[in-house]
């Protein structure tokens, strides 16, 4: 497959929302770019850093968010054009830094930034579906939504000549159902520029003074109103004297323009979709909103245009309208936007009956559903480190015998908590407060807490936020176990490179932190262990719990296995199990304790069976067998 | 388009792993070069650690559509995994909906740590015929593994949904999409998956 710069002007092609963020910033001629991977937005940076040589691009992937984005704003003050990228949990990261940047702009350097956070209504792969809307408003940024693929890259060129007229960055909302979702679009050309980057050092620029910079940046927001009220991102479409007027943004549009067609409403209601959320554009939803009493506003996750568009209806003593949204209950306050919702809201504001499907085959399905249909729930991958290493952990625990709390984080190492994993973890937060939590749990002896306490994450979120969280319990004289799970990516999101795998974002070899020695900088005892040594990793976390006092760490160190598997192409062992030795049924360890996909337990023996198809040869199982019944044998 | 429906929507559904994506892609782009007006929607991010994965095609004659299918709207479904078929037939499903199945389980983890237990493949396949108005089946897994590469099975099902003559692209035009999209180096592999899946059906 060819890579997003080669495709030529004019030409059109099949581009999912997140390559077409991609190439609307390099069609913007974008210079830098900058992120942390987090589902939905990791592609943004990894397109562009495909691109990155052949246009002479900076492509990097921060340590977190936070960097991200003062990295892509020197590029901005320095004249440049940057990107950064994130997910919604990512821009709470970096929200202290881009609060301060609207105060300040972006220097009269001639550079542009644009943002782009990427929500995940529904929490598909997320701890929650914030509404980062609302956070672009609060950093006091201009606020663009697109509402389909081919509008995501339009809008992002054009966020970027909007940042540099007004000199401020710009906040481009993506949400699962754009970054995920692919169509056709048309390719513009490439515009190249080597830029000029250059700081000006006869000024400063701080957010001091900040009330004057405060009412500086209130007034630059009107202008990018006035500005907005005249986009063509924000059209309506249908009747003149409409029955009703749906306002929506995002992924409400294409759901409310399905409704309608589905249910054959389009005399009777018009569909007003902004693309400019913030500064609300309320001139034009004002004279858009005369045209009829009935409003129904869809959007996703919150009420974010709902109330501004009351607020625009009182403002205008147009009372008399009626407002349908998320405050009325015809669209849920939680989860995505779906055809269905909007079907529904129609529904019942219109007193019309859609059926997907007729009551028979209703019931039939409702019948497969109860006798057959069970949920599949996520688990480590065949040959993942981490199912071995909560083996251990869980081992360990029980002899240690005090009830040990453990915090986890954000990763794969995440998928314990679930029904698939070991359940070890008793305490999951946000990125890197597996450290931070744990911390505060090692300070609590003199109030009687007599646990001991292990924080368990993986390597990328060790250098995303563990590491401040870990110096504060060196320093306040926490006492609690580190364990860092170090698979060599940042699997979960797309085995994405971090500080600690030797390579960058555009595949160059990089400086390799060394985990190991920085943990010992710290003056803590650190042990190193290889989790598929089970009893070794046992032995270690036992010896780390008999310690009590500070901070102790342990390094599970193991290629993630697709990573692996990916360099070696191929197994390291060949797995065979000795039927007569095996109890099937009465011990089912392997299978049902253990958990490994590729591992199951025959129907009619009892035996278990390695499905050839998933086994990775890892061979951890011929470890965990009390009797001895599953042989690796070496390929040669 | 051999479908009446427009936008026709054709929904894959498996488990993570199983190359579910790949083969959305693949046909979307042949569709897209026929001029077709399609919208890829994809459900994956975590779901990849053998969780289910989904993939949905608007494919349109007129104008795109948004990703999402409305329920009771699939025409036809691709099911990597029996049970991911059925799981599929609950929100899409419909009387006049074309089932294709790779009819090889693949155990939910619940299934391994004895929470749950799989139904009986036979009455599993009942369940699926009396919700489809054609549903076939095959062992894709098997035929991939006896082409030497597992990986493969997704491809035998490339081949299987184009032999049925639900979705506007034939043969000549999927192999044309192999040959541009692989390596060359599997090239040879996936045009015999290709051909093995569509004969096999």
């Amino acid at each position: 497959m060819p890579s997003i710069e080669q495709y030529l002007p004019g030409t059109k092609h099949l581009l999912m929302g997140n390559d077409a963020i991609a190439r609307g910033a390099l069609e913007a001629g974008a210079h830098f770019a900058a992120g942390y991977p987090g589902t939905p937005s990791s592609e943004i940076i990894q397109t562009l850093s495909q691109a990155a040589k052949a246009l002479n691009l900076h492509v990097e992937w921060s340590t977190n968010e936070k960097a991200a984005v003062e990295g892509a704003a020197a590029a901005a003050f320095a004249g440049l054009r940057s990107l950064a990228a994130m997910k919604n949990a990512g821009l709470s990261v970096a929200l202290d830094f881009l609060t301060h940047l609207s105060y300040t702009g972006l220097g009269d350097r001639g550079g542009a930034m644009v943002t782009a956070v990427c929500d995940d209504p529904n929490a598909h792969s997320s701890g929650d579906e914030t509404d980062s809307r609302w956070l672009g408003k609060f950093a006091s940024a201009p606020v663009l939504e697109p509402s389909s693929v081919q509008e995501a890259k339009d809008m992002v060129k054009w966020a970027f000549e909007l940042s540099k007229e007004f000199h401020c960055f710009v906040f481009l909302r993506g949400y699962t159902r754009l970054c995920h979702a692919s169509s056709t679009i048309e390719m513009d050309d490439l515009p190249r520029s080597s830029g000029e980057a250059k700081s000006d050092t006869s000024k400063t620029i701080s957010p001091y003074l900040a009330w004057p910079k405060h009412a500086a940046v209130l007034e630059n927001l009107e202008k990018i109103r006035g500005r907005f009220e005249a986009s063509t991102f924000n059209q309506y479409e249908g009747p003149e004297k409409p029955d009703l007027i749906i306002v929506c943004g995002g992924s409400g549009v294409p759901c409310s323009t399905e409704a309608v067609d589905i249910l054959g409403l389009q005399d009777r209601v018009g569909i007003l979709r902004l693309g400019t959320l913030w500064p609300f554009p309320v001139k034009l939803v004002k004279e858009c909103l005369a045209k009829s009493a009935q409003i129904l506003v869809v959007e996703e996750v919150d009420p974010f245009l709902e109330i501004h568009v009351k607020e625009t209806i009182a403002d205008a003593h147009m009372e008399s309208r009626k407002v349908y949204g998320k405050g009325s209950g015809h669209i849920p306050g939680y989860g995505e936007i779906t055809p269905d919702r909007v079907l529904s809201a129609l529904g019942k504001i219109f007193d019309v009956d859609h059926e997907a499907r007729n009551a028979g085959y209703e019931k039939m399905l409702a019948e497969a559903s109860d006798r057959f249909l069970i949920n599949r729930g996520l688990t480590w991958c065949p040959g993942c480190p981490h199912r071995a290493s909560f083996w251990a952990l869980e081992r360990a625990i029980k002899a240690d015998g005090r009830d040990a709390y453990v915090t986890g984080d954000i990763g794969c190492s995440t998928l314990d908590v679930l029904p698939g994993g070991k359940e070890q973890i008793n305490l999951l937060h946000a990125m890197g407060s597996s450290t931070g939590l744990a911390t505060g749990f090692g300070q609590l002896a003199p109030f009687d807490y007599q646990q001991p306490v292990i924080a368990v994450c993986g390597d990328s979120t060790f250098f995303h936020a563990a590491i401040p969280a870990l110096i504060n319990a060196v320093y306040n004289d926490s006492s609690m176990i580190q364990i860092i799970l170090d698979n060599s990516a940042t699997a979960m999101t797309g085995f994405q490179s971090h500080p600690g795998t030797g390579f960058n974002a555009v595949g160059d070899p990089a400086k390799r932190i060394d985990i190991e020695k920085l943990c010992r900088s710290l003056g803590c005892e650190v042990m190193v262990s290889d989790p598929f040594d089970i009893r070794g990793t046992v032995k270690a976390i036992r010896s780390l719990l008999k310690m009590e006092e500070g901070v102790r760490i342990l390094i599970l160190r193991r290629a993630c296995e697709i990573v692996r598997m990916k360099e070696e192409k191929m197994r390291p062992y060949g797995i065979r199990v000795e039927e007569e030795k095996c109890k099937g049924e009465e011990c089912g360890i392997c299978s049902s304790e253990f958990r490994c996909p590729a591992l199951f337990q025959d129907v009619e023996t009892g035996n278990t069976i390695i499905r050839e198809d998933m086994c990775s040869g890892c061979g951890v199982c011929a470890d965990i067998c009390p009797f001895n019944a599953i042989e690796r044998e070496e390929i040669a | 388009m051999t479908s009446q429906h427009d936008p026709m929507n054709l929904i894959i559904s498996g488990v993570g792993g199983q190359g579910n994506i790949l083969i959305s892609r693949l046909i979307g782009r042949v569709l897209a070069n026929k001029g077709y007006f399609v919208t890829i929607g994809e459900t994956f991010g975590a779901a990849q650690r053998g969780g289910g994965v989904f993939s949905s095609l608007r494919i349109s004659e007129v104008k795109y559509h948004g990703p999402l299918v409305p329920d009771g709207q699939g025409h036809v479904i691709l099911g990597l995994e029996p049970l991911e078929t059925l799981r599929t037939l609950q929100s899409y499903g419909n009387p006049d909906v074309v089932t294709v199945t790779n009819f090889q389980p693949v155990y939910p983890v619940g299934v391994l740590a004895k929470r749950l237990t799989y139904p009986d493949l036979e009455e599993l396949k009942g369940a699926i015929e009396g919700l489809s108005r054609s549903s076939r089946f095959l062992k894709a897994t098997d035929m991939a593994m006896e082409l030497g590469a597992p990986i493969v099975a997704n491809i035998i099902m490339l081949g299987a949904l184009l032999g049925t003559d639900e979705i506007p692209i034939n043969l000549e035009e999927a192999e044309e999409e192999v040959r541009s999209s692989f390596p060359s180096s599997k090239v040879e592999l996936n045009l015999t998956a290709l051909k093995r899946g569509f004969n096999g059906i």
